[in-house]
């Protein structure tokens, strides 16, 4: 990684230098120091039992030498419980404070940190290190736009989750001052799982039919509209009209249930059955009219 | 430049209820989030939401109870506010969808909750705060309510009269994550501020690594005061290698304490003996760290919850998310071991002083949610307070801010509620270190609330440039020292010397932030450039709960002193208040209201 930025940084200097601005040799400068401190020994790595090596992707559409991407190797120390989220928090802490990634909760309902760990999208959250092959490679979502480093564009994803109408509309609410609907607990237990999905985008990266159809609604959304449509506080009439939305050409006949989705899930959420399920509902739903 | 009538800052439970209720007051609203509003730390919340729901139950008995778990530190009319409104909060959420657990008769179920005197707490498995989040986004995606995503809030637009209770807000600056650009929002009717909590000042807390205590640290600098500050509770029962949450509700639901030696002891060392694991949540962290501090901790470090006995049947149905916590994050099966747990950072009780509306003394400016202090948690929350708090408050302040409330508060704000002064003892400066610091934005003299706005802009466009072109040392560096003092020296038990070592502390990690750089050049998510900015709003937070604690001698609700181990009435009534005062911190107090609509609360000894 060092010898590639000093490369990059000298030719720019013998194209450039009469337009040098002072910002862009103060950035070189700060470059080569990083370099520098990269050099020294971080904290913790001479007190633990085993050090382990995280390769990363880096990109970076506007620093000269992240143009290309490329991957990074940090080595950090192995303490017992750590997670990838650990070991990234680590690395960017005192190798390269530019190493960028989502995260916030930590504890796996934030849905920030769903990243490509050695080839599988996993939540690097609650992925343990010691379940994974060493070295470990963490790459950005697949199938979605890289900003930077680990960092995708979700919104496309968020534009699929609000094509379904993702919220509850009932036909009717009880006339008496605080009286809730009434919902039986069978019928709560029946969406219990669908309501558990944090948007982490996981399942959608991991679907090759959405990777092929950009269009194509995606395991999330479907799933958000089973929420609804399988919540018997909605009226009938709206559960019709979630079912039309879902069987339009990009909804769930589009899935070839490869269960990919199911199987990355981080909530453990049965995508693919939900997902048949609505197809099963929207056949019955049509004969109903034949 | 944006222009809203109402800008939301943050979009957690209370930013969503604020902007839901404003627009439905027929207000133009942005919600501008550094996150997204689903990665907010809301839908970390696990346990419940309290309200009176049932006939047998009422809302002064919640009141009640919340002032009681207060220490009597909670003002009068925003305890009856809450208790009264609660109820219908949690109906709004159960007609918006909200997945609750429920009653075979499908009523929404409700369960006992630490220092609750009814079973009053609603739940949604062990992850309320999970559907509470997901189910106001929901409503705000319904209304088409604006939101900004991953648009962090840096600074306010906040006029600069000598006197705060004079100056006017009339907007925020924010910097665009994806792209660099720095914006004005101008919000013509207010910026309600919406942050959350501040646990990143802390080491070991349940709090997201966002927690950094922003829109505390950003009013406190306008000249909104800090209010009870001291006031941190320490969550009894957090996974010991990573803090991770586990709910009150393992407690609720008949989880129980036990010590190495296998002792019962919450109830065997007499700490609660009427209400053992349920009472309130200060009590059983001093017994834990009592526990661990004797020796009777397990590897000296945690104590056991053993949810075992409750059968897995009813652990599934009720706390499965915590099966899942404590494989994942602890690697233990609680269905065949007990779960270790000890007490870490939670919840911050204090925060912006303002009124039962939600308003700081500052013109436009409101404050809800966890960053605010009505105060209604006075020296302790309950559990199971924090979610209807954030409902009931954040649909006060954007009623409030869409001009439907004609009534004027009850609680009064800003200096003219002084009732004396305070010192602090600080063997340290505090405050400001350089002359830089000292003022927030210099728009008092200008024209026209925009021209605030733009001063404030181009203020911040600076700090920016500046963070980024200069050398100097990492954020991390200054984070981490502030972290490890604050967890050694200001935590569950307090003692003299060792908050005035945090105060040193802090006081030369403020001066190694003057040295502070970005080292990324990038404006392309600069993460770099975010946490450094955090990290000076840790610092002006870290100087608040510590200096609130060092003056305060006595002991009071989570608040407990070494030397001081009573609670002094006579004395200590009365509300910390922490002033920026333009970079020369003033510490002094006002008065505590226990007249409330029914009753006057009269303080009592707190036993459970």
């Amino acid at each position: 990684m060092s010898t590639q930025v000093t490369e990059k940084s000298d030719e720019k200097e013998e194209a450039e230098s009469t337009e040098q601005s002072p910002g862009e040799r103060r950035r070189e400068e700060k470059a080569k120091r990083q370099q520098e401190k990269e050099a020294e020994t971080p904290e913790l790595i001479d007190e633990a039992d085993e050090t382990v090596e995280l390769k990363i992707f880096r990109f970076d559409p506007e620093v000269p030498d992240k143009e290309e991407p490329r991957f990074d190797s940090f080595t950090v120390p192995y303490f017992e419980g750590m997670t990838v989220l650990d070991g990234l928090i680590y690395s960017r802490d005192n190798y390269d404070s530019s190493l960028t990634f989502r995260h916030s909760c930590r504890q796996a309902v934030c849905g920030s940190d769903a990243l490509l760990i050695n080839g599988t999208q996993r939540l690097a959250c609650k992925t343990q290190m010691v379940d994974l092959e060493w070295p470990i490679r963490v790459e950005p979502l697949p199938h979605q736009d890289v900003v930077k480093d680990l960092v995708v564009d979700m919104e496309h994803f968020y534009e699929q989750m609000n094509a379904v109408e993702p919220y509850f509309d009932p036909d009717e609410l009880p006339e008496e001052d605080r009286e809730e609907q009434k919902q039986r607990p069978e019928n709560r237990e029946k969406i219990k799982l669908s309501t558990r999905c944090i948007w982490c985008g996981a399942c959608m990266s991991s679907c090759n039919v959405a990777a092929g159809d950009n269009e194509y609604l995606g395991p999330a959304a479907i799933n958000k509209a089973y929420r609804f449509a399988m919540d018997e506080r909605e009226g009938g009439d709206k559960k019709e009209d979630r079912l039309r939305i879902l069987e339009q050409e990009h909804g769930v006949w589009r899935c070839q249930t490869q269960f990919s989705c199911t199987e990355v899930c981080p909530k453990d959420i049965p995508l693919t059955e939900h997902i048949q399920e609505l197809k099963r509902e929207a056949v019955k739903s049509n004969l109903k009219f034949w | 430049m944006q222009e809203h009538d109402v800008i939301v800052v943050g979009a957690g439970g209370a930013g969503l209820r604020a902007a839901i209720e404003a627009h439905e007051h027929g207000a133009d609203v942005a919600l501008v989030t550094k996150l997204h509003p689903v990665r907010s730390h809301t839908g970390a919340a696990e346990g419940g939401i309290n309200a009176a729901l049932h006939s047998e139950d009422s809302w002064d008995l919640h009141a009640y109870d919340t002032m009681k778990g207060s220490d009597y530190l909670g003002d009068a009319p925003a305890v009856d506010a809450f208790a009264q409104e609660a109820p219908d909060e949690v109906i709004q959420l159960e007609h918006w969808g909200m997945p609750f657990s429920r009653e075979d008769d499908g009523t929404v179920s409700q369960r006992p909750f630490g220092g609750l005197s009814h079973p009053r707490t609603t739940y949604a498995g062990a992850e309320t705060g999970h559907h509470l989040l997901h189910t106001m986004y929901e409503q705000v995606v319904k209304r088409g309510i604006e939101v900004y995503d991953e648009w962090y809030v840096t600074n306010l637009a906040v006029t600069d009269e000598a006197n705060p209770e004079e100056r006017a807000c009339h907007g925020a600056v924010a910097y665009e994550i994806a792209t660099g650009e720095v914006e004005g929002f101008y919000g013509h009717d207010g910026v309600i501020l919406a942050t959350g909590g501040l646990g990143q000042a802390f080491d070991h807390t349940t709090n997201a690594i966002a927690n950094t205590g922003d829109g505390q640290a950003m009013a406190f600098r306008a000249g909104s005061p800090m209010e009870d500050m001291e006031f941190v509770q320490f969550h009894p029962t957090t996974l010991p290698s990573t803090g991770v949450l586990i709910s009150e509700g393992v407690r609720g639901e008949g989880g129980i304490l036990y010590n190495e030696a296998e002792e019962r002891f919450m109830f065997e060392h007499g700490y609660a003996n009427n209400d053992g694991e349920l009472a309130s949540r200060d009590v059983v962290s001093r017994a834990e760290l009592t526990q661990i501090n004797e020796g009777r901790g397990i590897e000296d470090e945690y104590v056991h919850l053993d949810m075992r006995h409750l059968g897995e049947d009813r652990i599934l149905n009720r706390l499965e998310n915590i099966l899942h916590l404590a494989e994942d994050f602890e690697g233990v099966d609680g269905l065949d071991k007990p779960m270790p747990v000890k007490p870490g950072q939670h919840y911050q009780m204090g925060g912006i002083e303002v009124d039962e509306y939600g308003q700081a003394c500052i013109d436009g400016l409101y404050a809800v949610g966890e960053c605010a202090c009505y105060s209604l948690h006075g020296a302790n929350r309950l559990g199971g307070n924090a979610l209807p708090e954030l409902m009931v408050f954040g649909a006060r302040a954007g009623r409030h801010a869409a001009g439907e409330v004609d009534e004027k508060a009850k609680v009064k704000t800003g200096p003219s509620a002084k009732s004396e002064d305070g010192s602090i003892g600080s063997p340290v400066d505090l405050g400001g270190v350089s002359e830089s610091e000292a003022v927030a934005t210099d728009g008092g003299a200008l024209a026209t609330p925009q021209d605030v706005l733009e001063a404030a802009v181009e203020a911040e466009r600076d700090r920016v440039e500046t963070l980024i072109e200069r050398d100097g040392i990492n954020h991390a560096d200054v984070r981490e020292k502030v972290q490890l003092t604050m967890t050694e020296n200001v935590n569950v038990f307090r003692e003299e010397e060792n908050l005035k070592q945090a105060l040193r502390d802090i006081r030369e990690a403020r001066e190694m932030y003057q040295n502070v750089a970005v080292r990324d050049p990038s404006r392309t998510y600069n993460t770099d450039l975010i946490h450094t900015i955090e990290t000076r709003n840790i610092l002006d937070c870290a100087e608040a709960i510590t200096a609130g604690a060092l003056a305060r001698e006595e002991f009071r609700g989570a608040h407990w002193r070494k030397q001081h181990q009573e609670r002094k009435d006579d004395e200590w009534l009365k509300h910390t208040m922490y002033a920026w005062n333009n970079g020369n911190p003033d510490l002094y107090y006002k008065p505590v209201i226990l007249e409330g609509d029914e009753e006057t609360y009269e303080p009592k000894e707190r036993s459970y």
